[in-house]
């Protein structure tokens, strides 16, 4: 499949590594190249300087063949913009969006986008660690 | 009218003391607590401190009675996203954005924001108007001589629009060779093509006579 992460982060670089080596076509995108030092050395994927919100940069990151979008930068705005740029205007069948703000989250997932919380989920998997 | 303003930068802060001059409710969310304080001093308790993305902030100043919100900090995510928030969590009747990147605009729209305002194209509008409405591109100087490519485009508004190409006088070292139109392919013209809005002529010319050339095709 053809995948497009936007967002060089940790996680966004640690997902392309991994959806590569399970042989999917792999593009990933940031606005600032230093970021791609994150990328495993053995990754076969694309790594584009651009921004996910600027749509001439999501053309040539190809995403009118792109089957997932994943938003995974650190700004929840940016992603949910991405996000419903990829999914209106160039009608990416699967669309996947990180969002901080639980609250935010519960707002755009009622607006038909697939999100996650890091702050939720990290709260879940320490309280568990404490456990008790 | 009660209106929520997201943002109070200099474009934030013009606004409210306009509106609060026409006798509106006003009310400027800002994150930075020294914006904050520059406009209580100046324009009274009409400022509060938070983020016009978060429904939180939202729901604690009333948004579900609101009017309007008007978006105006520097940033085009915040700025959409604080529309969308008020839109669709408080049904808030009237948005408005502003946005820089004018590839932003149809996203907007698809959201169902009220008005989309791009600092950039307006910019963009006026300078046009002062800039000749039929722009010659030079697209290459030819090696050895004096003949260049370049490049006409027919706006809408242009005079060119439904006229044959034999209706211009060229000039005798000019000749357009090749049309290239929105959605069909690149073609040499005759005398009897017709020139349609947003088509590009590519033309040879001797250098020096582009301003004439130009002048010809517009039809001045």
């Amino acid at each position: 499949m053809n995948v497009i992460i936007m967002g060089c982060s940790r996680v966004g670089a640690r997902l392309a590594g991994m959806l590569d080596s399970e042989g999917h076509k792999v593009t990933i995108l940031d606005i600032d190249p230093y970021s791609f030092r994150r990328i495993p050395a053995n990754f076969q994927g694309n790594a584009l300087v651009g921004s996910g919100t600027d749509q001439d940069a999501l053309v040539k990151a190809g995403i009118d063949s792109a089957d997932i979008f994943v938003a995974a930068t650190q700004g929840d705005n940016r992603n949910v913009l991405a996000a419903q740029i990829a999914q209106h205007t160039f009608n990416v069948p699967r669309v996947v969006c990180r969002i901080y703000d639980p609250i935010r989250q519960d707002m755009y997932r009622e607006l038909g986008i697939e999100t996650t919380s890091p702050t939720k989920t990290g709260a879940d998997s320490l309280r568990t660690l404490i456990g008790g | 009218m009660y209106i929520i303003i997201s943002g109070g930068g200099e474009v934030g802060y013009y606004l409210a003391k306009m509106l609060l001059a026409d006798d509106h409710e006003i009310l400027v969310l800002e994150k930075d607590w020294r914006r904050c304080e520059l406009i209580s001093e100046d324009l009274g308790d009409v400022v509060m401190r938070g983020d016009a993305c978060e429904a939180r902030t939202l729901e604690e100043v009333g948004t579900a009675r609101a009017d309007m919100l008007i978006a105006v900090t520097g940033d085009d995510e915040d700025n959409i996203v604080a529309c969308q928030v008020a839109k669709h969590k408080f049904n808030v009747p009237h948005t408005v954005t502003r946005i820089k990147n004018p590839t932003h605009r149809p996203i907007c729209e698809k959201l169902g924001i009220s008005h989309t305002v791009c600092s950039t194209e307006l910019l963009l509008a006026h300078i046009e108007q002062d800039l000749p409405s039929h722009p010659l591109v030079p697209i290459l100087k030819l090696r050895g001589g004096e003949l260049e490519i370049v490049e006409v485009k027919v706006s809408p508004e242009s005079k060119m629009v439904g006229k044959k190409l034999s209706d211009f006088r060229m000039l005798p070292n000019s000749l357009v060779c090749l049309v290239v139109g929105k959605g069909k392919e690149p073609f040499i013209p005759t005398g009897d093509t017709v020139l349609e809005s947003g088509d590009e002529l590519v033309c040879v010319t001797e250098s020096g006579d582009e301003q004439k050339l130009r002048s010809i095709l517009s039809g001045l």
